[in-house]
């Protein structure tokens, strides 16, 4: 459990109640339920929107790639002008918090309340331990090598000591997840020749 | 194209009975309550609102039902055993349980959000209704309430003119477990994003088993009577279209219409909800018996680039190619049970899975085992599971790529095809097999004896792919592939590519096999 960044799923916690949250505005709105105009529109769907946007973006894990949202490069810029702001998460938590509080006067965004509140608990927990947002800053396009990674084969015979025993540098492959099903000499059950009838 | 549809026949099949199901309860239900004369009155004051939350209502209930079957895993192997007389297309169809499992829940969400719209017009229109004084049929209705002589006769559960929508949802069975359970899916929903998954696998195996809050919460959801409807003597009394627009009347003892009863739907959730609820625990029962069982380890083989091997042996467990195991180690995490394909072939006589460091859970399982002077930590095992990859050894000619750790089903299969060729089986129509292996830092041999080719470095799969054709002519070559979707794509544009209706060329098959 120990490599867990809360941040992630409070983030996506947050974007589902914020959708909630804009949800039951519209139909509180739409309905003209009683007492809509106690924000309804003003504040649940500005705050669901806001909520939205704010968590579009995704942090930047600290081990590992990040898959992006789409399109999410744009609101990646906004949100980095907010500096400590949007980078600590006590300041997320609590604001979130703020915001889910009107909204649990309505029932139709009630809903919403209680899982932007829920969002801003493991915002809570995120940050006392330390996570912040980090934001995801696009890489230039590397040109694809074709033919690139093929280096010069092997030049002593089977069987072969591991790349770690010889004393010549191995090739660095990115993503190297080397499943090497037998290290070093294969120990065959049935005694085997050179050629296949 | 032709060979893609024989494929997925059976799914597509499958997908059009589950939606033809939905469609079909969902309509019914409608039509019942938005028809119906017994809901005449309910209808009055809720209009269309309550013939959609009743048959999104329906569609969970089933929904729901659904849901359970495909994690029962245990049940599924035991149906492809019993069918292993069917034909293999059909059995694999049970290898896509994951994807119907995540089909049923999306389908559960819009039905929730259905149903919670529809609810919140009922609340509102509950509670405009009780409020108004116009003294229209539908304020007449809601003044009905319990304390009338006869009986159970009110409808509107908004009993006091106090009562706010707010305080009626919380302090009501219904509204109170609904909020709750959809809080609950919400959680669940969240927490089983890809990303989530991928890449904190904890946090959503944890999460996930809310799912027994959802279920005790949906069976007691019903509880209340809230949803009412006309009783069957009532109607004889007072038929709506007879009676609807005399209502003022009612109360006249000489009116040959009376005031309506209503009586209010019993629980039905439950019902739809039990026998998969009952499944599923012994489910999980026979998962904690299986798991008993001694598994002993045999051998244990550390590889470069932190790759663990793990030689076992237990009782009563056989295998096919390509199956996959669950496996728990107790010193670890009591609870988590994580996924391994079998690497050994089931001629051997031990089985065998390759582990690579890719989270929490598998690189302590590597450390332990790492460590020399501690015993070796006890290893529980469930399965195997999956069908078996026999479409391999359909083809004369297979070209096997696995990337990284997707190698593991090949080193089974290619194994199974070496001792196959050792005790002359002639049900093997393999002649060659071709392997790439990409990103090794090494020489791999996995079998010697069979021709193989061995690259170092990402292959260019144009120059592999016409080299084949050039190779074996007039044959049939299925392209079976375990790895990332980015060479999926790229794998089949060169089957298509190089692919030829002239039967003297050669033909790529390509097969992404669920491993």
């Amino acid at each position: 459990m120990g490599q867990i960044e809360w941040a992630m799923w409070a983030n996506e916690q947050a974007l589902a109640s914020g959708l909630i949250l804009i949800t039951g505005g519209i139909v509180a709105t739409a309905g003209q339920f009683t007492q809509w105009y106690f924000g309804a529109y003003s504040i649940f769907s500005v705050a669901g929107v806001f909520v939205c946007l704010l968590e579009y973006p995704r942090g930047k894990r600290r081990k590992g790639s990040t898959m992006e949202r789409c399109g999410q490069k744009y609101m990646t810029k906004v949100v980095k002008l907010f500096g400590p702001l949007s980078r600590n998460y006590y300041v997320r938590a609590f604001l979130h918090l703020g915001l889910s509080v009107p909204a649990g006067f309505l029932l139709a965004t009630i809903l919403g309340t209680a899982c932007l509140a829920i969002a801003s608990g493991i915002y809570l927990l995120a940050a006392t331990r330390g996570e912040q947002w980090t934001p995801i800053e696009s890489k230039p396009k590397e040109r694809p090598q074709v033919g690139g990674t093929i280096k010069q084969p092997p030049s002593n015979p089977p069987p072969r000591p591991p790349a770690e025993a010889r004393k010549k540098p191995s090739e660095e492959q990115d993503e190297a997840a080397g499943a090497g099903v037998s290290s070093g000499p294969q120990e065959n059950p049935i005694p085997v020749t050179d050629e296949v009838v | 194209m032709a060979n893609c549809l024989l494929n997925h026949w059976l799914s597509v099949l499958v997908l059009v009975m589950w939606l033809g199901l939905n469609v079909f309860l969902f309509v019914n239900a409608f039509l019942s309550y938005e028809k119906g004369d017994k809901y005449y009155y309910t209808r009055e004051i809720l209009g269309s609102a309550l013939a959609w939350a009743r048959a999104s209502a329906r569609c969970l209930n089933f929904n729901s039902m659904l849901i359970l079957f495909p994690m029962c895993r245990n049940l599924l192997s035991f149906l492809r055993g019993t069918c292993s007389f069917c034909r293999r297309t059909l059995r694999k169809q049970l290898d896509h349980n994951l994807t119907f499992h995540k089909l049923v829940a999306y389908m559960i969400c819009l039905h929730t959000a259905i149903h919670i719209v529809a609810h919140l017009f009922n609340f509102e229109r509950y509670d405009r209704s009780r409020q108004s004084t116009d003294g229209s049929l539908a304020s007449v209705l809601s003044s009905l309430s319990h304390q009338e002589k006869e009986g159970d006769s009110w409808l509107n559960p908004m009993q006091t003119t106090n009562m706010t929508v707010i305080y009626m949802t919380l302090t009501s069975i219904p509204g109170f477990t609904g909020v709750i359970i959809t809080i609950v899916l919400v959680l669940m929903v969240t927490s089983s994003m890809e990303f989530i998954r991928r890449s904190y696998f904890e946090v959503f195996w944890y999460t996930h088993h809310i799912f027994i809050i959802y279920f005790i919460g949906l069976g007691i959801h019903g509880i209340g009577g809230i949803v009412r409807g006309q009783t069957e003597e009532s109607i004889k009394e007072n038929h709506p279209y007879r009676c609807a627009e005399f209502f003022e009347k009612w109360d006249d003892h000489d009116f040959h219409c009376k005031s309506p009863q209503f009586e209010g739907n019993s629980a039905e959730s439950w019902k739809w909800i039990l026998a998969p609820g009952v499944l599923y625990f012994f489910e999980r029962i026979l998962r904690l018996y299986r798991s008993q069982q001694q598994v002993m380890i045999t051998k244990v083989v550390m590889h470069p680039s932190k790759v663990l091997e793990l030689q076992m042996i237990k009782r009563g467990f056989s295998m096919e190619v390509g199956q996959y195991i669950f496996v728990n180690c107790p010193s670890i995490s009591y609870l988590e049970w994580h996924p391994f394909t079998l690497t050994s072939a089931p001629e051997e006589d031990f089985f065998s899975i390759h582990v690579r460091a890719a989270g929490d859970w598998t690189e302590n399982l590597i450390k332990a085992f790492e460590q020399q002077n501690s015993p070796i930590p006890k290893i529980e095992v469930d399965g195997p599971f999956g069908t078996a990859s026999e479409d391999v050894f359909q083809y004369e000619v297979a070209m096997l790529i696995g990337a990284g750790i997707g190698v593991t089903p090949f080193a089974s299969i290619l194994k199974s095809i070496w001792y196959k060729f050792q005790h002359a089986d002639h049900n093997l129509k393999t002649q060659t097999a071709g392997h790439a292996a990409l990103n090794f830092d090494k020489a791999t041999d996995i079998l010697t004896g069979l021709k193989h080719k061995t690259f170092f470095g990402r292959p260019m799969w144009d120059k592999e792919f016409s080299t084949i054709a050039t190779i074996h002519p007039k044959s049939v070559v299925g392209v079976f592939l375990c790895g990332p979707q980015a060479l999926e794509k790229c794998l089949r544009k060169c089957c298509h590519q190089y692919s030829s209706l002239d039967p003297r060329k050669t033909q790529f098959y390509f097969n992404k096999e669920n491993f």
